[in-house]
């Protein structure tokens, strides 16, 4: 596999002049993966962010073939977009899927867990923003602990969501999926050699992208990579592949005591007591006491 | 030759039933709007200060940073004045200015 680098990825811009926010994570997502798979991906994205702002007829932001899908959807047209090529007796194509948290987590996730059982060849791409931003910042099963969202209000009992952030990845690992990852915004050139690498690989992919959203976290649009790094580097957005039945870390934890500045500077966040701090902390150390139980470590032969 | 992206069109699609489009298919990478407008602040390259690393290239969510010979330069149709590159920027190459009225 060539690693892709700034220098090696196509000039061409297959997600261009689009209506996204300024400093949107998920449109860099789709941007970078459509940059990576080349003008031969067909894209299939279903209501949500990047569709919204990507098919304002007739301002047309994708220059390779993309389609919108039904919500619940995604993965079984993209089945049927991969079937069609193939009957048509096309080669050399990539089936791309670009859903949102709630279109994979919460309602797509009947077809997605369908396509990974069919083992269809595509790849599954998640942005996850961590609500339904499109339509104003309503609670997903992907939304963190303590998030306030427009349907988790911060009142004088309840303080934002109340839920977990659901563990997609490892769910869709349990299927015994030949490629998952999750990837990061912020570490670009890992999320690149991600997308790479699955496109290499025959059957489904599936990649969870954390895609950092200014308008619904409440930070400034300049900040969208360095939050998306904190996420990461704090421990709460582990960044790992799993094939060949064995999940593989890909970045250690970085400084676990910024959890604390990532957590303050988000509007979303800003009403959390330090009891509420408490309780992410020990969540995500409970994550990472599992991790390091049973997953690869880079640097280290046995878990 | 520069780079396939999605371009500007002078009309606006016309099709043949009036208010509605012939079919829900459509030529790729139309566009028939600038985002500039959208900008209150613009980034502007030091040459002297860029190195060529094109990490802006790679983080700007619109691709509106383009590359040219060995630096970066923007494209100003398209920027919405985020400011992610000169965040990202190591070398202090890039910096925000007002835009002006």
């Amino acid at each position: 596999m060539i690693r892709p680098t700034a220098r090696n990825i196509t000039e061409d811009e297959y997600f261009f002049g689009h209506k996204a926010c300024a400093g949107c994570g998920g449109s860099l997502a789709v941007r970078i993966a459509l940059k990576v798979l080349g003008e031969r991906a067909v894209a299939v994205l279903p209501a949500g962010c990047m569709s919204a702002v990507g098919f304002n007829f007739p301002q047309l932001c994708f220059a390779n073939n993309a389609m919108i899908s039904t919500f619940a959807g995604t993965a079984s047209m993209m089945t049927g977009v991969e079937a069609g090529l193939r009957a048509r007796g096309e080669r050399d194509y990539q089936i791309v899927g670009f859903a949102g948290d709630g279109g994979t987590a919460d309602i797509g996730i009947q077809a997605l867990s369908g396509a990974i059982d069919r083992n269809d060849d595509m790849i599954y791409i998640c942005y996850d923003n961590e609500a339904y931003m499109n339509t104003g910042t309503q609670k997903s099963s992907l939304t963190p602990f303590g998030a306030s969202t427009t349907t988790t209000p911060v009142g004088g009992k309840i303080r934002g969501n109340v839920s977990g952030k659901k563990n997609m990845f490892e769910i869709v690992a349990a299927h015994g999926i030949p490629y998952a990852a999750t990837a990061n915004v912020g570490y670009i050139e890992d999320y690149m050699m991600k997308v790479r690498k699955a496109s290499e690989i025959r059957g489904m992919k599936y990649i969870h992208v954390l895609a950092p959203c200014p308008t619904g976290w409440g930070i400034r649009p300049e900040e969208m990579i360095e939050y998306a790094r904190m996420a990461t580097d704090c421990g709460l957005w582990p960044l790992a592949e799993y094939d060949g039945g064995e999940f593989r870390l890909s970045r250690g934890m970085g400084d676990p005591s910024i959890l604390r500045n990532y957590i303050k500077g988000q509007k979303r966040f800003r009403h959390l007591s330090d009891q509420d701090i408490g309780h992410i902390e020990s969540m995500r150390d409970a994550r990472w006491e599992k991790i390091g139980g049973s997953w690869k470590v880079p640097g280290r032969d046995r878990p | 030759m520069s780079a396939l992206r999605p371009c500007l069109r002078s009309t606006v699609p016309e099709w043949k039933n009036g208010e509605f489009p012939d079919s829900t298919a459509y030529e790729a990478g139309y566009l028939v709007h600038r985002n500039s407008g959208w900008r209150n602040r613009r980034p502007v390259i030091e040459p002297e200060l860029c190195t060529g690393c094109l990490q802006c290239y790679l983080y700007c969510p619109d691709g509106t940073i383009l590359k040219k010979d060995g630096k970066v330069s923007v494209d100003y149709d398209f920027c919405k004045g985020c400011g992610i590159c000169a965040g990202i920027c190591v070398h202090g190459a890039i910096r925000m200015e007002a835009e002006r009225q």
